[in-house]
C-alpha cells in the first residue's frame, strides 16, 4: 500500500514544530481523513476541527503545503508522495493548539453588522423572484471557513483587526459578503452604507481577488460582493453632485 | 501526566440550552424572547453543528406548488410514514405549525427558492403525498441554521458559548439545576447553573462504522437525560438513509441527498433493472426511506450491485445546467471527491447511518421530560417521527419543537424563584470522573471506538437477528468497562482523544438502549428489520419501546401502551380508505 508523509504542525501559543508521520494511503483518501489516521495511531491530543467532512460546514480550513484548503476536500492523490505534505493551521488568527486556531474575532464582527431588517413584516405578501435573489443566494452560500479572511492581505500581513479602533479595522471579504447579501436582499429596508465605510473599513480593500480565489463555494466575492458595496459607498459618500448639494444646503 | 486545574468557573442563566442546531438555536431564540437569559452551549463553532448537513429540504404543507395540501394531508403523511409509531400530537402540531415557522425564517431573512409567481419553491420528496420541501438547491440546512445564527446573535439575554462540551446533569431532589462541562479551547471546567435545561444535542450515528454523521454525534443528550432518569423512547428505531457514498472508501458513508430522488433521480442495479418497481411500484424512488433503504441492501445483497458494493443513482437524463442548479453540492462532492461527474452518469450509493427516531420522550405540548425542568428537541427526542423519519421533516421538527421547548423551559423557569443550588458533590464527582483518563495507564480510546463501530455496524446494523443482538449486547457491556479504563496523553487543552474518552462512554450506553430495544421488539417495522421476526406485529403496533435507568445503575427496558389518537383525526385515515 502506497504511504504518504504528513509533516503537522504541532504546538501552541507558545510556539511550536513540524512533526513528520507516516500515513497509509488508501483510495480517496483526503488531508482530513490522514489527520483522522494520525489522532488514532499517533497522537490521539493532536487537534483538528471538523465537522461535516463534505464541504458543508467549513470548520477544517487549514494551509495545505502552503495553500488555503478545507483539508476535507484536498485529496493526497493530487500531491507528489515522494515528498512529505507540509500541514499547518491558518496563519491569520492566533494558534489555539496544533491545526486550531482562534477564530473568535469574526464572531464579533458579524454582531457588528445590522441584521435583516424587512421593511414589510407579512411575508404572505412578498412577491420575491428567483431572478431577484440569484445574487443574495450565491452569497449565502458562504460556509463560514474564512479562507478568505486568512489570504486577504489587510488582515494576513497588516493585521487591521482592531476591533477598538476603526481606523485600524477591515471586516474582511466574509463580511462584505455578507453585507452585501443584506444590502441586496429585496426586502431589506436597513442602510449599511455609512457603516461599510466607516466601521468594516471597505476602502482597505484593493481588490487583489485573493478571496475570490480561495473560496471554496466559488462566490465571486471581490466582483459580485465588494466591488458593488465600494460603488454604494461612492454613491452615499462621494458623488460630486451630491456634494455640492449638501455643502449649498448645509443638509446630508 | 498533566497537571489539571480542578477549579471551575459558574454561570447563572434562567434557561440553558444545551446544543446549537436548529432545534437548540431555535429554543433559546424563544426563551429569550420571553425575556429571560439564556445561556447556549456548543460543542463546536456556532454555525457548524449537524443542521448544515441538511440539504433536500424543510417539509411543510405551505400548498405553493400544490394548493391541496394542508395539514391534515402533511399529519397522515408523517404517521404513515412511521409505521403509525408516532405521538400522533407531536405530528399533529407538527405539521399545523410548520408553515407558520418557515415564515419565520423568511422574516428572520433566510431566502429560499421561488416559483414563478414569487413564493417559496416546494419539491417532492419521498412519503410525501404533494411537493412540499422548502429548499434552497441542495443546501437548504446551511440557509436555515445561518438564519438562526444570525437571528440569536442579534436577540438580547443568549450567551453564547462555543467549544464548551457538557459532560454532566447535575440535579437537586427530583429537578435538574445545572450542567457541568470543560471548555474545550482550555481544558478549564465550567458549571451552568439554571432553572431549566434544554437539551439538543442531535443523534448517535458515530456509534456505527458507516455514517453520515460528525464527530458530534455521539448520544450525549440521550445519556445526560438517561443518566438523571429521564425515559427514552423507541430507541431500536435507527434511519439508514438508502444513499450514502460507497467510494472512495475515504468518503463511505456521506450522505447523498434524497433531493437527487425528488428531482427524478433512478435507481438501478448490476443488470440495469429499476429495482425499485419490485418493492414498491407506486412510488418507486420516492417510496420512504426504509424502504429504499432495505431495496438496495437486498439487491446488494443478492448479487445485483455495483462494483464496490451500492446500487446506481442516475439523474444525468434531466441535463447538465438543471442537476448543476437544483444539486450543485451533489455535483461539487462527487465530481471532486470520487470523479465522477453525475451530469454524464450515475452515482454509486447504498444505506448509511443517519438519524435516530428514538430519544427523550417528551410531553408534545411543552417538549418536557420524565424529569421536571428538563426538556429535549429535536433528534434528541423521541416520538415525533415514529418508526421512520420522513425526509425534510427533520428540519421542521427541529424548528416546530425547539420553539415549543424553548417556550416550555421558560414557562417552567418563570415558575422557580431563585436559581436552585447546586449539589457540591456531584459537581466533584464529575470533575473526577474527567480527570481520570490522564491519571491511569488503559486503553487509547480511538482503538475502543473503532471496535465499537465495527460491532454495532455488524450486529445492530440495518437487518438484525436474536443472536447478533444478544452478541452485541454481551460485548457492550465488556466495550463500557474498557471505556471506563481509557488513558490521554497531551494537555487538557483541546485534546480531541480526552474527549473521546468521555464520548466513548455515551456511546457505548447508548448502543446498549438500541440493542435492548431492537431485542424486545420482535417484529420489522420502519427503521427496525428483524430477518428472524420479517413481518408486522399486531401487537407491537400498540406499545412504544421504553429505556430507563435503574437505582442500580443498570439498563431496564420495558413497554408503554401508545398514546390514543382522538376519533376526528382517526377520521381522517378512515375517510381517505372510502
Amino acid at each position: 500500500m502506497a504511504e504518504a508523509r504528513l509533516k503537522v504542525y504541532r504546538g501552541d501559543s507558545g510556539g511550536g514544530q513540524y512533526v513528520e508521520y507516516k500515513v497509509p494511503v488508501e483510495a480517496g483518501m483526503v488531508i482530513l481523513d490522514a489527520i483522522h489516521y494520525i489522532q488514532g495511531a499517533y497522537a490521539p491530543d493532536l487537534a483538528v476541527r471538523w465537522n461535516c467532512k463534505a464541504a458543508k460546514c467549513g470548520s477544517c480550513s487549514g494551509e495545505v503545503n502552503g495553500k488555503p484548503s478545507l483539508m476535507c476536500k484536498t485529496r493526497l492523490d493530487d500531491f507528489d508522495l515522494s515528498e512529505p505534505i507540509e500541514v499547518r493551521p491558518i496563519k491569520t488568527f492566533p494558534v489555539v493548539k496544533d491545526l486550531v486556531t482562534d477564530v473568535s474575532w469574526n464572531y464579533e464582527i458579524n454582531k457588528r453588522i445590522v441584521p435583516f431588517t424587512p421593511t414589510n413584516t407579512n411575508t404572505d405578501e412578498w412577491k420575491i423572484y428567483q431572478d431577484d435573489v440569484d445574487r443574495v443566494q450565491e452569497f449565502r452560500k458562504c460556509i463560514e471557513c474564512f479562507l478568505c479572511q486568512n489570504v486577504c492581505h489587510v488582515l494576513r500581513n497588516h493585521d487591521k483587526k482592531d476591533l477598538d479602533d476603526p481606523k485600524h479595522l477591515f471586516a474582511g471579504p466574509r463580511f462584505m459578503v455578507r453585507i452585501a447579501s443584506l444590502e441586496m436582499h429585496p426586502m431589506d429596508g436597513a442602510n449599511r452604507v455609512p457603516f461599510t465605510k466607516n466601521e468594516a473599513g471597505i476602502g482597505y480593500c484593493n481588490i487583489t481577488k485573493c478571496c475570490t480565489e480561495v473560496c471554496p463555494e466559488d462566490i465571486h466575492i471581490t466582483d459580485n460582493a465588494i466591488i458593488p458595496m465600494k460603488e454604494r459607498v461612492v454613491d452615499e459618500f462621494y458623488d460630486p453632485v451630491l456634494m455640492i448639494w449638501r455643502k449649498m444646503t448645509g443638509k446630508k | 501526566m498533566a497537571m489539571i486545574d480542578t477549579r471551575y468557573e459558574t454561570h447563572e442563566h434562567d434557561v440553558i440550552v444545551v446544543g446549537a442546531g436548529g432545534a437548540g438555536i431555535r429554543a433559546a431564540i424563544e426563551a429569550a424572547e420571553q425575556g429571560l437569559r439564556v445561556a447556549l452551549v456548543c460543542k463546536s463553532l456556532l454555525g457548524k453543528a449537524h443542521t448544515v448537513m441538511a440539504e433536500g429540504g424543510i417539509a411543510a404543507a405551505m400548498g405553493n406548488v400544490d394548493p391541496a395540501d394542508n395539514w391534515q394531508v402533511h399529519f397522515m403523511d408523517t404517521m404513515k410514514g412511521g409505521k403509525f409509531l408516532n405521538n400522533w400530537r407531536m405530528a399533529q402540531i407538527h405539521a399545523q405549525e410548520a408553515p407558520d415557522r418557515i415564515r419565520e425564517l423568511e422574516l428572520w431573512g433566510a431566502v429560499f427558492d421561488r416559483t414563478p409567481d414569487g413564493k417559496i419553491l416546494q419539491r417532492p420528496f419521498g412519503g410525501h403525498t404533494y411537493r412540499r420541501l422548502c429548499h434552497v438547491g441542495d443546501r437548504t440546512g446551511l440557509e436555515i441554521i445561518r438564519t438562526l445564527q444570525d437571528k440569536a446573535v442579534h436577540t438580547p439575554n443568549i450567551d453564547v458559548f462555543m467549544e464548551c462540551t457538557i459532560s454532566h446533569l447535575i440535579k437537586n431532589g427530583d429537578e435538574v439545576t445545572a450542567a457541568f462541562g470543560y471548555w474545550r479551547e482550555t481544558g478549564k471546567f465550567v458549571l451552568f447553573k439554571a432553572k431549566a435545561v434544554v437539551l439538543a444535542t442531535g443523534g448517535i450515528g458515530k456509534a456505527f462504522k458507516v455514517t453520515s454523521n460528525s464527530w458530534e454525534y455521539t448520544g450525549d443528550g440521550h445519556v445526560l437525560a438517561y443518566d438523571v432518569g429521564a425515559d427514552l423512547i423507541d430507541m431500536e428505531f435507527v434511519q439508514f438513509h438508502p444513499t450514502g457514498m460507497v467510494w472512495p472508501p475515504g468518503v463511505a458513508g456521506l450522505l447523498v441527498t434524497e433531493a437527487v430522488r425528488g428531482e427524478g433521480g433512478i435507481l438501478t442495479n448490476s443488470k440495469g433493472e429499476r429495482f425499485m418497481e419490485k418493492y414498491d411500484p407506486a412510488r418507486m424512488e420516492l417510496s420512504t426511506r426504509d424502504i429504499v433503504a432495505k431495496s438496495i441492501y437486498t439487491e446488494v445483497k443478492e448479487g445485483r450491485g455495483s462494483p464496490h458494493g451500492g446500487v446506481f443513482l442516475d439523474v444525468s437524463h434531466r441535463g447538465a445546467d438543471y442537476v448543476k442548479r437544483r444539486l450543485p453540492s451533489m455535483y461539487h462532492q462527487f465530481k471532486e471527491l470520487a470523479d465522477v461527474d453525475i451530469t454524464t452518469g450515475p452515482m454509486e450509493v447504498g444505506p448509511t447511518t443517519h438519524y435516530v427516531m428514538g430519544g427523550v420522550k417528551v410531553d408534545p405540548e411543552t417538549a418536557q421530560s420524565t424529569v421536571p425542568g428538563l426538556f429535549a428537541a429535536g433528534e434528541v427526542a423521541g416520538g415525533m417521527h415514529g418508526a421512520n423519519r420522513l425526509g425534510g421533516n427533520s428540519l421542521s421538527d427541529l424548528l416546530v419543537f425547539g420553539r415549543r421547548a424553548g417556550m416550555g423551559a421558560a414557562t417552567y423557569a418563570k415558575g422557580v424563584a431563585s436559581i436552585p443550588a447546586v449539589d457540591e458533590a456531584a459537581v466533584q464527582r464529575a470533575i473526577a470522573e474527567m480527570v481520570e483518563p490522564f491519571e491511569r495507564k488503559g486503553e487509547n480510546p480511538y482503538t475502543i471506538h473503532q471496535e465499537l463501530q465495527m460491532m454495532m455496524q455488524a450486529n445492530v446494523g440495518i437487518v438484525r437477528i436474536d443472536a447478533d443482538l444478544r452478541k452485541a449486547i454481551e460485548q457492550l457491556k465488556r466495550i463500557q468497562e474498557r471505556a471506563k479504563t481509557t488513558s490521554i496523553s497531551g494537555s487538557v487543552t483541546y485534546n480531541p482523544g480526552w474527549h473521546l474518552a468521555k464520548d466513548l462512554k455515551t456511546m457505548a450506553t447508548i448502543s446498549e438502549a438500541v440493542a435492548r430495544c431492537a431485542l424486545q421488539r420482535t417484529e420489522s417495522r420502519g427503521g427496525h428489520t428483524r430477518l428472524d421476526y420479517a413481518e408486522y406485529d399486531p401487537y407491537w403496533s400498540t406499545v412504544n419501546s421504553i429505556v430507563r435507568k435503574n437505582a442500580d445503575g443498570s439498563m431496564e427496558v420495558t413497554t408503554a401502551p401508545l398514546p390514543v389518537m382522538p376519533e376526528e383525526l382517526k377520521k381522517l385515515f378512515e375517510e381517505e380508505k372510502r
